[in-house]
């Protein structure tokens, strides 16, 4: 991926929630009101690396029995109506596996997915999944944690985009974002030209602004999903959202 | 990054983390390496094992159980004879050992039975270390007097609502904690789990029981046993035993798992014993066995024991399995009830449900034995945690 000539509005939602039938077209209306790219969230059981908005939306999301070939069919189907955005797949590995990795990957190229961000599968043990994934890439996390060493052996061989995790935790936590972020993002700029995109914990239009200024795009998960999950008519609400977070970039 | 020890066990284990706990892992490892070279820090925890833990734990042999079998003889490791009450305290020692020489000052665990939990909150009092349980609601109702154990120890105990409410969801939320405060908090994990350098690491605290086992059962019999039964939830007691009769041909190994209410009903906890559900997959860091359906989500389990209630196995377990060292069966909840009332009335000893599980396989075992043979059970903990759950079980029946 190119650097954009606009900050990045990357929202992350997961297929199935609040129904299979509304997430479809929450998707759609991020898409038409702004969003860069979409990471569409894949349900597993047992999300480690997430927070409790993400935890319950995905549970609820099982409850309405989505499945990885549902969230796949669900992506036809997006792509049916028409919506060309850039998508990202996000998920754990173990439904991955089951879903066995050369047929997962042959319908992500069916579906031009763009990438595949697994947070539970770290560079070491990314081997087997690298070699299905032909031109698509997995999508590398970088931490607050994550020492310049390791930074100078990741960051060299992503692809797509670095998800620079703001804090320390798992998703839609705290309000501190890592003071350590500045220097983060020159360690990664000197190893990589990919775009660096920010996650977790931005939930409000100002602090995408904030982080939008340092980095070159936001990824907003539970933030969206605490909204639209509250709100009576959901793809309205994405709509609004989406837009807003494209101002808050934009100006 | 590589990693100082092999992170894998064949084809099982690894390091299947977020990003955030790559630095954390690899900090663990290498102060746990150069802890077993400290001679320092083993001598540490050897004087503590003997000193505070009341290791080495004795053998008895079972001469009522024996005689009621009518087969071979059968003896009892006598791990519920450890302070706090089963095995689980011998790697909370070493961990919290470890945790205090990497100048980790908080230490969260997850905990099922609460005994691994009561072991964390009991070291950490020794060690002056602040100490966050977690434990899913469902276990803390049925687990009671473990969770005012814990908290008389000075920890603090977290119910965990969110999946099933049990150890599996305790373990994620754990993660979860490790992940926020990695800098100041060590994961004091439990069993032969997670990710590297967990199941090493938790298998060489747990090997005391295996090194005293097999002096005491030459001294006690000349020989080592023909067979070796211990209970599998995510397999640190058995882990810790066979350590010491792996490499010895003539000992038959069963690991047992929770049958619950019998594999055809679904409703247990059999990684080995359901090939439906049981299949190789990542859950919490490692690449094992794990119930799963067709879909790749973790199955709910269910076993009447706390400890044995869980979807996965430790990865060294898969390996042990497919290399047809170890045989793995499974006894349901009734038989272990058995076995529990059995060892009771018969030898004294009121064992605790997971051990009743290893109880209950070697009480079929033994009358298909010869009067000159041997079994060995690792009895890991004692049953005093469990009088409510038999009690109401008691109640219930007509």
């Amino acid at each position: 991926m190119k650097l954009p000539s606009r900050k990045l509005f990357i929202p992350y939602f997961p297929m199935g929630y609040p129904t299979i039938e509304t997430s479809i077209d929450v998707i759609e209306a991020l898409a038409k009101n702004g969003a860069d790219i979409i990471e569409i969230g894949m349900s597993f059981s047992d999300p480690l690396a997430d927070g409790p908005v993400i935890q319950q939306a995905t549970q609820t999301a099982l409850e309405q029995g989505i499945t990885l070939e549902k969230t796949l069919e669900s992506i036809a189907i997006l792509r049916d109506r028409g919506v060309i955005t850039p998508l990202v797949l996000m998920g754990y590995y173990n439904p991955l596996l089951a879903y066995g990795l050369d047929r997962f990957m042959k319908r992500c190229r069916q579906l031009q997915i763009v990438g595949l961000i697994i947070p539970d599968l770290p560079i070491e043990e990314s081997g087997e999944l690298r070699a299905e994934l032909e031109d698509i890439p997995l999508i590398q996390m970088i931490a607050p944690t994550t020492p310049n060493d390791r930074i100078a052996e990741l960051a060299p061989t992503a692809g797509g985009f670095i998800y620079l995790v703001s804090i320390t935790g798992i998703t839609g936590s705290g309000n501190s974002f890592s003071s350590a972020l500045p220097n983060l993002i020159a360690a990664i700029r000197t190893h990589t030209s990919l775009p660096i995109c920010i996650g977790f914990g931005i939930n409000s239009t100002q602090k995408a602004k904030e982080m939008g200024s340092m980095a070159d795009g936001v990824i907003v998960g539970s933030h969206l999903i605490r909204e639209i999950g509250s709100s009576p008519a959901p793809a309205m609400a994405a709509a609004a959202l989406a837009r807003q977070f494209r101002a808050a970039l934009d100006h | 990054m590589k990693t100082l020890l092999p992170s894998k066990f064949g084809l099982y284990g690894g390091q299947f983390v977020p990003e955030t706990l790559i630095p954390a892992l690899i900090e663990l490892e290498k102060a746990y390496v150069e802890s077993e070279t400290d001679s320092q820090f083993q001598v540490e925890f050897a004087n503590a094992l003997r000193d505070f833990v009341g290791r080495p734990t004795p053998i008895t042999f079972a001469a009522r159980l024996t005689q009621a079998c009518g087969g071979a003889r059968i003896y009892l490791k006598r791990e519920d004879l450890c302070h706090t009450g089963a095995h689980k305290i011998n790697n909370a020692l070493g961990q919290a050992l470890l945790a205090k020489r990497m100048g980790k000052n908080r230490v969260v665990a997850e905990t099922g039975a609460g005994q691994h939990g009561v072991a964390s909150a009991t070291v950490s009092a020794l060690l002056g270390l602040e100490c966050i349980v977690y434990m899913g609601e469902v276990d803390i109702a049925r687990q009671h007097p473990n969770v005012n154990r814990m908290k008389l120890l000075g920890a603090t105990v977290v119910p965990v609502a969110s999946g099933t409410k049990t150890l599996k969801d305790a373990i994620n939320e754990a993660i979860r904690d490790w992940v926020t405060n990695v800098g100041t908090t060590h994961y004091l994990l439990g069993s032969a789990l997670g990710p590297h350098p967990y199941p090493t690491m938790v298998r060489r605290y747990q090997s005391v029981i295996g090194s005293e086992a097999t002096q005491q059962i030459q001294q006690i019999t000349g020989r080592n046993p023909d067979a070796l039964v211990a209970c599998v939830g995510g397999g640190s007691n058995s882990i810790g035993i066979f350590s010491g009769f792996l490499t010895s041909p003539e000992v038959k190994i069963f690991g047992v798992e929770a049958g619950g209410s019998g594999v055809a009903s679904g409703k247990h906890a059999a990684r080995f014993g359901d090939p439906s559900k049981g299949r190789v997959g990542v859950i919490h860091g490692t690449r094992t066995y794990v119930l799963q359906n067709a879909d790749g989500q973790i199955e709910d389990t269910h076993s009447i024991s706390a400890g044995l209630d869980y979807a996965a196995i430790g990865p060294e377990h898969s390996m042990l399995r497919d290399a047809q060292r170890v045989t793995y069966t499974n006894v349901t909840d009734d038989e272990a009830l058995e076995a529990f009332g059995v060892l009771c009335r018969l030898e004294g000893i009121i064992p605790a449900l997971e051990s009743s599980h290893a109880v209950a396989f070697a009480m079929k075992l033994a009358p298909a034995m010869r009067p000159d043979q041997t079994i060995l059970i690792n009895l890991s903990g004692r049953g005093d945690k469990d009088l409510d759950t038999i009690l109401a079980i008691k109640a219930n029946q007509p």
